[in-house]
């Protein structure tokens, strides 16, 4: 900064001064600037916490151009790697070929029974719908997307995936596997989005609990195993019931396969989701053609309990019954 | 001598590359890895890097290239935007202040060091997501996630220290 052996006249002579006294100088101001710096690092970064809670549109379109930039990158890094880890459970399945073969060929023989049920049922299904002269939408298409990160932390649950607004992602749309919800879209880029895990501390989804239809809505605790709230006083769950997405809200399709109760207790039931996080790579997002129907408040605010008493004589088809704003997904019969 | 183009840019270069890699540690550290219950506790590469250049090179990490580590962390992990920014900056500023506290000390005080820092760096993390978040945010992956930390940091550190010694050496 100052130029080397600083030179001044002092008293009508050339005194040349030491480079170290400057230094001894400059070394606070510098060391007080720095520090200016750093505080004013801190605040910013104070400013832009609050900014998130204010304004959460605004930072998350920041958000957004940022993920898009950087996701061409993760997007070529992600592919070696998954192939790297999908060689290695290939050795290791290999290792256990036997065992899960026989398992297999267990599996298979009860599926053949399950199957039997199903086109049974498909059959029954059918028939009845024409007797109420049911439609069932026919104008749901996917759109499929890669993992291209996973978050990795204690305190967020969500993916990022490789497919943006110009492959028709859309917010709130509902994204799952073949196994079941993964979680729903919350930021969209052009090329990259962002799935907000089930799990996720700001994630709320309203279910249906089969048997007995008992709805109630499925809020991430940053847990693997999400929470059921506002459960109906005087309901009943038990271990292994299942979980499906009920619609309510209109940002979800009805009847998507969620998860099983795991945990029944006096402060609440916990649910044990179908998918993995872990094992995810390629997942779908479901287009269900109802655009911008999530709202930018959350879900669980809206009262979706109905009594308890009307619940089991309810069939899902006509459940409107609550103070939703949205129309239901559910396809009502015409009246 | 005034040093020709070629020369400047090298130690530009040179200098620089500390942040850029540790850039890319955020990159790689929100790899999906596939490995079953990783991508909870997967240890913060980008925080020991901070900390490591902080003790013995805190001129090639800057606080304003720490602040935009820690901003690019929250833009792509997914945590409220600002938490980590505060976070590597708090480390980075707690070790410069304690910078006697580090020099010419053996490999074991630093990792100590580290294992304390770290600790404050999750539990204010914590805080801070649960203030933003309004509630009590689940402790039990974060100390996973500190202890991970804590058990990781030699591997890259003994990366990092090469670099720093093979720096000297050519200095």
């Amino acid at each position: 900064m100052f130029p080397r052996g600083f030179e001044h006249r002092q008293n009508g002579a050339l005194v040349k001064e030491n480079p170290r006294v400057i230094s001894r100088i400059a070394q606070p101001i510098k060391g007080l600037a720095q520090r200016f710096v750093y505080v004013g690092l801190i605040l910013a970064a104070f400013a832009l916490m609050m900014l998130g809670k204010v304004d959460a549109v605004l930072v998350e379109r920041a958000r957004t151009v940022v993920t898009d930039t950087v996701a061409p990158i993760l997007d070529a890094v992600s592919k070696p790697v998954a192939s790297a880890s999908k060689f290695a459970r290939r050795v290791e399945a290999l290792w256990a070929m036997y065992e899960e073969n026989e398992a297999l060929r267990q599996d298979n023989a009860r599926l053949f029974q399950w199957q039997a049920v199903a086109r049974q049922l498909e059959s029954e299904n059918n028939s009845l719908r024409s007797l109420l002269n049911f439609t069932t939408r026919a104008d749901i298409a996917f759109i499929s997307g890669r993992v291209i990160a996973d978050t990795g932390g204690a305190f967020a649950h969500s993916l990022l995936l490789n497919a943006g607004s110009r492959d028709g992602i859309q917010k709130g749309q509902a994204v799952v596997t073949g196994e079941g919800l993964v979680g729903r879209i919350t930021g969209v880029g052009s090329r990259s989005s962002r799935i907000l895990l089930i799990s996720d501390l700001n994630s709320r989804i309203p279910v249906i609990i089969e048997p007995g239809r008992v709805r109630a809505v499925l809020a991430g605790d940053n847990t693997d195993t999400p929470r059921l709230i506002h459960l109906p006083p005087g309901s009943i769950l038990s271990q292994g019931d299942l979980v499906i997405t009920s619609g309510h809200g209109g940002a979800f399709p009805v009847g998507l396969a969620v998860g099983v109760v795991s945990v029944v207790s006096e402060n609440g039931a916990k649910v044990q989701p179908y998918v993995a996080r872990d094992r995810l790579e390629l997942v779908r997002a479901i287009d269900f053609g109802l655009a911008g129907i999530l709202r930018a408040e959350p879900i669980e605010e809206r009262p979706v309990a109905v009594p308890p008493a009307t619940l089991p004589e309810q069939p899902s088809t006509t459940s409107t019954t609550d103070s939703l704003p949205a129309p239901p997904l559910t396809d009502s019969a015409p009246e | 001598m005034k040093p020709t183009f070629s020369q400047r840019l090298d130690t530009y270069t040179r200098n620089s590359l500390p942040v850029f890699v540790t850039l890319l540690l955020v990159l790689i550290n929100v790899l999906p890895l596939h490995i079953p219950g990783l991508s909870r506790i997967v240890p913060i590469l980008p925080l020991m890097a901070v900390y490591q250049w902080a003790v013995y090179r805190p001129n090639l990490m800057p606080p304003l290239a720490v602040f935009f580590i820690g901003l690019m962390f929250d833009v792509l992990s997914g945590t409220p935007l600002g938490v980590n920014a505060v976070v590597f900056l708090t480390v980075y500023g707690v070790v410069i202040y304690q910078q006697r506290f580090f020099t010419a000390k053996s490999f074991l005080v630093v990792w100590f060091g580290f294992g304390v820092v770290a600790m404050g760096a999750s539990i204010l993390s914590w805080i801070l997501v649960s203030i933003l978040s309004a509630s009590i945010v689940e402790p039990r992956a974060a100390v996973f996630q500190y202890l991970l930390n804590f058990g990781c940091f030699p591997l890259l550190a003994w990366i990092f220290l090469r670099w720093q010694n093979a720096m000297a050496k050519t200095e």
